[in-house]
């Protein structure tokens, strides 16, 4: 079975961000890039699902910029069979990439997508949900396990006040939640191994598929600081304020 | 035109909070738009849902009526509503963030082939939206470009809905499914029960974070303190990667947001990720012993102490406060 895995390359988590003082950005000067925590639970579930099955191809793709490569040959050193770099010069809003990715996934006929949730820079989690619409697939989002026997997924997902368990036939599109898995590190062999993997470079406007932003960020602004508080020194001081001052108990 | 459709979400006949923080958003919505606001149920237990949402301001309740509708499942939702979107025009179709929500409604967006706004946190005059980003460090102001425009509200940033002086008329819409579109099964929900307050609703959360050490410390130190405050229990990530706690206490970028009146941190560091789901409360406390902890910088009253002398300590004081 061929899984496709969509890869975004996205500022470390760790990264303090700052906006432009114009507002058209944020600064990426200080930025080291990675590859968005909740795709490398994706990776590595699909490397899983091909080790347990004992066959299979895991493909990666990133519809991005040139830079975009150095996350995809990450991916590939932790195991995945090959990439797909789909160009864009201009960053494309969820729809857009959702719609370049389900392109890519009727081409290549993958049994399943496996996707981050969300991306830790957008936080949109809309991607995913958006593939299985336009393939017109069944959807497991926020998966915390997932069971193949055969052309059959069961899925659990983390839902509100409890977990959700759905079924259904491949092929579907699931995406991840960080109890499913631990990814593995890339070992130094397979990043030796990365190197000739394959990695196709196509530009998104040979896809043929409607890219016109629609999604249209005006401005970025930072969020109002809170006032900064105070330490108190004692738990009955503590508890002394809470009543008489911010009146909370 | 200007209407908005809120989707009620509930769970065989009850609704969350959360669902009333929607409808209000909703109410917003329309009322910058100039157009009326309706809700729409479907599933099992609609009916009842649909009584009770009627007594909130929306200017009619309408009840999709299809067996396949019983348990929600996204393909089915999204198809239902699409229809209802061209049936009746409206221009905005909103629900609260919560986990049905996000599963839902970019599948609505790819279906109608529009774009959607999400965990918006403002409605502006001019129609456009704001939310945050890169963990709530970044607020975007958006605009959304489309014939119908798809949002989800986050709960934290609007009230809840408050019962009006009239009640709105309920309509029974049959919803049109193709079966060829629906292929998800329903298989179980395994609610997780607690005596608790929910997390997402409470007054005031009690959270830990790793400095608690154990699950048994959890259980033993944190949730004496919890349950005199009458509070929700909550947890950092590292406390639930570690096993002491389950998934669903999770507060953060990637777990709950809440913004209760009064957020105790015990034993976290402070994390951009934690930050990210409570940085809103109104009164924020933090117990930890490392005075350097980045909690202390959100934090309106530190304390730097041991919390395992600390919390005991508060639960006996707490006794005292008529509370």
């Amino acid at each position: 079975m061929k899984i496709l895995v969509p890869v975004k390359r996205v500022p470390d988590p760790a990264t303090t961000i700052r906006v432009l003082p114009d507002g058209s950005g944020i600064a990426t000067d200080n930025v080291k890039w990675v590859i968005n925590p909740f795709d490398e639970i994706a990776i590595e579930e699909a490397l899983r699902i091909k080790e347990k099955q004992g066959a299979g191809e895991v493909i990666l793709i990133s519809v991005g910029q040139q830079a975009w490569q150095e996350q995809l040959r990450t991916g590939l050193a932790m195991g995945a069979d090959r990439a797909i770099l789909v160009r864009t010069e201009t960053p494309l809003d969820p729809l857009a990439i959702a719609r370049v990715i389900a392109k890519v996934a009727s081409d290549e006929q993958p049994g399943l997508v496996i996707i981050g949730k969300q991306a830790i820079d957008d936080d949109s989690n809309q991607v995913g949900q958006m593939i299985a619409e336009f393939l017109g697939w069944p959807q497991a989002t926020f998966a915390s396990k997932i069971e193949i026997a055969g052309e059959k997924c069961t899925a659990v997902r983390e839902a509100d006040g409890g977990l959700e368990t759905v079924a259904f036939a491949l092929p579907a599109v699931i995406t991840t939640d960080l109890r499913l898995n631990e990814p593995r590190y890339a070992s130094l062999p397979g990043i030796m191994k990365a190197r000739k993997k394959p990695l196709l470079d196509i530009t998104a406007e040979s896809l043929g598929v409607d890219l016109a932003p629609k999604l249209k960020i005006r401005k970025l602004t930072a969020p109002a600081k809170r006032q900064a508080g105070r330490k108190v020194a004692s738990v009955e001081e503590l508890v002394a304020v809470l009543h008489t001052e911010a009146k909370v108990i | 035109m200007g209407d908005v459709i809120v989707f009620v979400e509930h769970r065989g006949g009850h609704f969350p909070k959360t669902t009333l923080i929607g409808i209000n958003a909703g109410l917003e919505l329309a009322a910058k738009r100039g157009g009326s606001c309706s809700a729409v149920v479907a599933g099992e237990g609609a009916d009842t849902v649909a009584a009770e949402v009627a007594k909130y301001g929306v200017a009619r309740v309408i009840v999709l009526e299809e067996p396949r509708l019983a348990h929600y499942l996204a393909d089915a939702a999204a198809q239902a509503l699409a229809a209802l979107v061209k049936t009746t025009g409206a221009e905005t179709v909103l629900a609260t963030a919560t986990a049905l929500g996000k599963d839902l409604m970019p599948r609505l967006a790819a279906r109608l082939n529009v774009p959607m706004a999400s965990e918006i946190i403002a409605i502006n005059d001019d129609g456009t939206f704001v939310r945050p980003m890169y963990a709530g460090n970044v607020l975007a102001t958006v605009e959304l470009d489309g014939p119908v425009r798809i949002v989800t509200v986050r709960g934290t940033a609007f009230d809840a809905a408050k019962p009006a002086a009239t009640v709105a008329p309920i309509e029974k819409v049959a919803a049109t499914l193709d079966p060829a579109g629906l292929k998800m099964e329903f298989v179980a929900f395994n609610e997780i029960k607690s005596d608790r307050p929910e997390l997402t609703e409470a007054r005031i959360v009690v959270s830990g974070g790793r400095g608690l050490k154990s699950g048994e410390n959890f259980k033993s130190v944190l949730e004496p303190l919890v349950d005199e405050m009458g509070a929700a229990m909550g947890a950092s990530r590292a406390a639930v990667d570690a096993g002491f706690v389950p998934n669903d206490l999770q507060v953060g970028q990637t777990g709950k947001v809440v913004a209760p009146e009064l957020y105790v941190a015990v034993g976290i560091s402070g994390a951009i990720q934690h930050l990210a789901g409570m940085k809103d409360s109104k009164t924020i406390v933090a117990i930890n012993k490392d005075e350097e902890a980045p909690i202390f910088s959100v934090a309106d009253f530190g304390l730097v102490a041991d919390l395992f002398k600390a919390v005991p300590e508060m639960v006996e004081a707490m006794k005292k406060v008529k509370h």
